[in-house]
């Protein structure tokens, strides 16, 4: 499937793959794997540059498909967040991907994951959302609609929380929504979140083929297209690309990143600014009420410095220090142990 | 003996107060004044897990023959909390001394023979000499600085110098606890006050070269020079203050050109802490967490992570008193299982078990050479009393031994690997000792990138469910933690021919052991001691075990913890064990340890349990 094109690191496609998929035919989670590795690829980044963290999930396990060049940790459930946090301080200077699921990310790991968009660790953070545990066996995760129905008949009766509206709030500075199945707007937002540095997250709807693609779910397939509601068509645009871009006065909105490189959204429905947080968490609202899948890159804040800044870390990663640099001279101690005299 | 004489530098100070009441402050010119005469002393604090108006009491031993645990038999109450006033004065040995604030008569009830009583009006005197202000309540414990001063034979000279060190850059603060300590001492002359149990007399140089620190300050400056990188915490007693400790140091000593090299993070619970220290062992930080029981509790799952998949990282456990929240000021040693047998699944786990200041010290740096050589999570295990006590030592000293990261293979050594037709194998155990080798994220290598998981994976760490696989990792990790035996700190062991009864202890147990040996020697029982220092166990405790027929083994918590696994380790040798427990949350007394070896020795087994079950709980 991979083409021989090659990008600006003279690597093609194939270069972007892991091992082989163990996902159900037609998960959304394999489409979303596949965007990734189109957005790796496009945006021409070593894969020895990239680590992949996920916690436990069909979603958590998709990392061992994608990428298969780069360092990965598989963690334990809901735990991604803060792996991912600590692998950062560790070497904040590579490239992080990090997946999970509906259930790793809004159930079991949602304290570590409010904690990390707090903190603005430097991430893409991919929830691969279909409303379901998948690899438990179809229950209903915290996203889960209101009226939606599980495969044996329950309904789910309790609001689902919202991860973009969560985000949001608790100071993530990339909030995007997209769907598994549209690469065409997915791949760019992927880019988008490599090239910012800091907290991008992802909430990804990939219907469950094999719990939550009945009748009465409103993450099935059907259901989720049927709903769709695109707020811009987006297009990336690299840091070396020099391409002068031909605004639609009012309508395009371009987004300068902090690599430099740039996202133009090109508005679908009126005026959309995505660095005004009240406006985009009006949109959210007014989305839900209306029962629409809101998708695009929906929040943006360019002025947060990233947690490894704001913890004052230099250019070498700290794992890369040696002793020379990591152990105090003797005579600092010599002269605790006179304070410790006294 | 004549018992006229005061005892010369053999005196324990047991002071009741209210906490938040600033007792601290005197307490600590107190001690600090002893330590300054050049007399050996120690200080125990027991305090509540509130900030202000519970009881607290601090304990003072002066020991001329330099013995620091805590001692049983309390010479001195200071009684300034009326809360336990009426159990204080039941603390103090007969033939002792209690003092009292008289600015109102003694009730009856606080009355008891046997003992002399000293009166001091401190609530009266600051009325008096200290400016009415809110702060005021805070001074009258300077009072009880100034009488024991006369009582005991502290010259004012030696405490102003400590006021000095304390508050030397704010005057007025020094001026203020100075009248009040004066205060106190010239009521004492004025009373004609005078005692014969106990004076404090001058060693010149005395402690001369010593310096006085809490064990969890010890670990974080070991950490600091043992490279720690990565620290994620959450703050819960009795470790936070390593954690504070390393918040203090680490900008004053790990500072290049600006620029931190080292971060540290308050995480939102112990769980993330697990998970940041494990996420960043694996990208080649040495990281570590400190914490006690509920936190170890909560990463657990994380541990079984980290030994699984192979990551270093090292958990400072300051142990204190379980179950459940417990008490969480007072001290224990009861989460040893817990830590050695962290996690679900089959796990055993190596533990450093410093004793002292130095070893604190020592095996906290050395922690995260053993992590990086075993790829494996490391405990440090400590407790309340080694962490937060202050403790008199030696200085610290560096050991400037080139830190060892393990198995860690860069590019180059790729490189060459392949010259050498030697393929790179994450989990392969190359030289049968269950060691292997690890690459680091952001190795520029083709052949570096490995897939980590905490499910089942094969030597070439790929994802796997077979039986072989399977038992093949298990297998590999149990030699590991075999291979470790020769890697961890060994036994010191004090050992004569021809005796036939031992004595092992571990950790803040140390002191009052050592004390109790010689106690027990002095008073004919012949006896060996071997003081453990790491699990796993190693030969030398096994030989310990072999040449004497009983083996005293004191640690303190109910179900001893620690004689499980050296039974289970060699069940051959099990009967010879007799555990000396001690399990109340006060720091480990010397009679506690004499007084069960002595119930054994004259009654058996059933000497010892019956000690154990009327639960003699020694003073405050
Ligand atoms: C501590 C813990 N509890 C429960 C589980 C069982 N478990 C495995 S995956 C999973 C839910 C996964 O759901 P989600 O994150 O939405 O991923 P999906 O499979 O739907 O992609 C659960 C509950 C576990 N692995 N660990
Ligand atoms: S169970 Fe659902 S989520 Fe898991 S692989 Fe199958 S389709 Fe995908
Ligand atoms: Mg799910």
């Amino acid at each position: 499937m991979a083409g021989d094109k090659a990008n600006r690191l003279n690597l093609t496609e194939k270069d972007y793959e892991g091992a082989a998929s163990t996902m159900c035919r037609g998960c959304g989670h394999d489409a979303i794997s596949a965007s990734i590795m189109r957005a790796f690829f496009e945006s021409s980044i070593d894969p020895r540059k990239v680590v992949k963290l996920s916690g436990i999930g069909c979603s958590s396990k998709t990392p061992a498909y994608f990428l298969g060049q780069s360092f990965g940790f598989n963690a334990v459930h809901g735990r991604m967040s803060a792996v991912a946090t600590g692998a950062n301080l560790a070497n904040h200077t590579l490239i992080p991907v990090g997946v999970s699921g509906d259930g790793d990310t809004a159930a079991i790991g949602l304290g570590n994951f409010c904690h990390m968009m707090r903190r603005n660790v430097n991430i893409t953070y991919v929830v691969e959302n279909n409303g379901v545990y998948g690899l438990t066996k179809g229950q209903f995760s915290a996203t889960a609609d209101k009226g939606s129905v599980m495969k044996g008949g329950k309904i789910n009766d309790i609001p689902a929380l919202d991860l973009c509206e969560l985000a949001i709030i608790l100071g993530a500075t990339y909030v995007a929504r997209s769907f598994s199945g549209d690469r065409k707007q997915l791949a760019p937002l992927v880019q988008g979140a490599f090239a910012h540095k800091g907290s991008a997250i992802l909430d990804v709807i990939s219907p469950c083929v094999t719990f939550n693609n009945h009748e009465g779910s409103t993450k099935s397939m059907k259901y989720v297209k049927d709903h769709l509601d695109p707020i811009h068509d987006i297009d990336f645009i690299p840091s070396y690309e020099n391409i002068e871009i031909d605004y639609q006065e009012g309508t395009d909105h371009a987004v300068t990143l902090h690599d430099g490189s740039r996202i133009v959204l090109h508005k679908l429905n009126g005026d959309y600014d995505p660095t005004n947080r009240m406006a985009a968490l009006q949109m959210i609202h007014a989305a839900v009420a209306e029962g629409k899948f809101l998708t695009g890159l929906i929040y943006y804040d360019p002025n947060r410095v990233e947690f490894a800044e704001e913890l004052n870390l230099g250019d070498t990663p700290l794992a890369e220090l040696g002793q020379d640099m990591l152990q105090p001279p003797a005579e600092a101690l010599d002269r605790i142990n006179a304070d410790f005299m006294k | 003996m004549d018992t006229n004489q005061p005892a010369i530098n053999d005196l324990s100070i047991s002071i009741a107060t209210e906490n938040g009441t600033g007792s601290a402050s005197a307490n600590n010119v107190l001690f600090k004044a002893i330590f300054k005469m050049g007399v050996p002393c120690s200080s125990k604090n027991m305090f509540p897990s509130n900030i202000q108006g519970l009881p607290t009491w601090y304990q003072i031993r002066a020991s001329a023959e330099g013995y620091m645990a805590r001692k049983d038999a309390i010479d001195v109450m200071v009684m300034f909390n009326d809360a336990t006033a009426a159990k204080d004065i039941y603390r103090v040995r007969d033939g002792g001394i209690i003092v009292y604030d008289d600015s109102t008569p003694l009730a009856a009830n606080l009355k008891r023979d046997g003992v002399q009583y000293f009166g001091v009006p401190a609530n009266k005197l600051i009325q008096k000499i200290v400016p009415a202000s809110p702060l005021r309540t805070k001074q009258r414990n300077m009072v009880y600085v100034g009488v024991l001063a006369a009582l005991f034979g502290i010259d004012m000279e030696t405490i102003k110098a400590v006021l000095q060190d304390t508050f030397g850059k704010k005057p007025a603060v020094i001026e203020s606890n100075l009248v009040c300590i004066e205060a106190g001492f010239n009521h004492v002359t004025e009373k004609g006050y005078s005692q014969s149990i106990a004076r404090l007399q001058s060693i010149p140089n005395g402690n001369k070269g010593k310096i006085i620190t809490e064990g969890n300050t010890a670990c974080a400056l070991g950490a600091i020079y043992g490279g720690a990188s990565v620290v994620a915490w959450y703050p819960i007693t009795p470790s936070s203050s390593l954690a504070e400790a390393l918040e203090h140091y680490m900008p004053r000593l790990r500072k290049k050109d600006g620029k931190a090299t080292y971060a540290i993070v308050q995480a939102e619970d112990e769980i993330a802490a697990a998970g940041m220290i494990a996420g960043a062992g694996w990208a080649g930080a040495r990281a570590m967490t400190s914490t006690s029981g509920p936190g170890l509790s909560l990463m657990n799952e994380t541990i079984g992570l980290a030994y699984f998949a192979e990551i270093p990282c090292v958990f400072f456990i300051i142990q204190r008193g379980g179950p459940s929240t417990g008490l969480p000021t007072r001290t224990q040693q009861a989460d040893i299982q817990l830590m050695y047998y962290a996690s679900h699944g089959d796990t055993r786990h190596i533990i450093l078990i410093p004793h002292d200041m130095k070893s604190s010290f020592d095996f906290a740096r050395r922690s995260f050479d053993v992590a990086e050589r075993f790829q494996t999570p490391v405990f440090v295990m400590m407790d309340l009393d080694l962490g937060m006590n202050l403790w008199s030592s030696e200085p610290l000293k560096l050991d400037t031994a080139p830190f060892d990261r393990g198995n860690v293979l860069s590019a180059a050594d790729l490189e060459q690997w392949e010259k050498q037709g030697k393929k790179f194998r994450r989990y392969f155990d190359y030289a049968g000792d269950g060691l292997t080798y690890r690459t680091i994220p952001g190795n520029p290598s083709r052949k570096a990138a490995y897939f980590t998981r905490g499910s089942g994976h094969d030597a070439d760490a790929r994802y796997s469910e077979d039986e072989k696989d399977y038992k093949d990792t298990l297998d590999r990790l149990r030699r590991k933690f075999e291979t470790a035996r020769d890697y961890v700190p060994k036994p010191i062991v004090d050992r004569h021919e021809g005796v036939k009864t031992g004595l092992v202890c571990f950790g803040s147990s140390y002191e009052a052991v050592r004390e109790a040996r010689d106690r027990l020697r002095a008073s004919g029982l012949r006896i060996n001691h071997l003081l453990l220092r790491a699990l796993p166990l190693t030969e030398e405790s096994r030989d310990f075990l072999a040449a004497h027929d009983v083996v005293y083994l004191v640690e303190q918590n109910r179900d001893a913890q620690m004689a499980s696994i050296f039974k289970d380790e060699w069940p051959e040798l099990a009967a010879k064990i007799v555990s000396v427990l001690v399990y109340n949350g006060l720091p480990v007394s010397t009679g506690e340890v004499v007084q069960q070896i002595k119930s054994h020795q004259a009654n058996g087994r059933k000497g010892i349990e019956e000690w154990q079950e009327t639960k003699r709980i020694a003073s405050i």
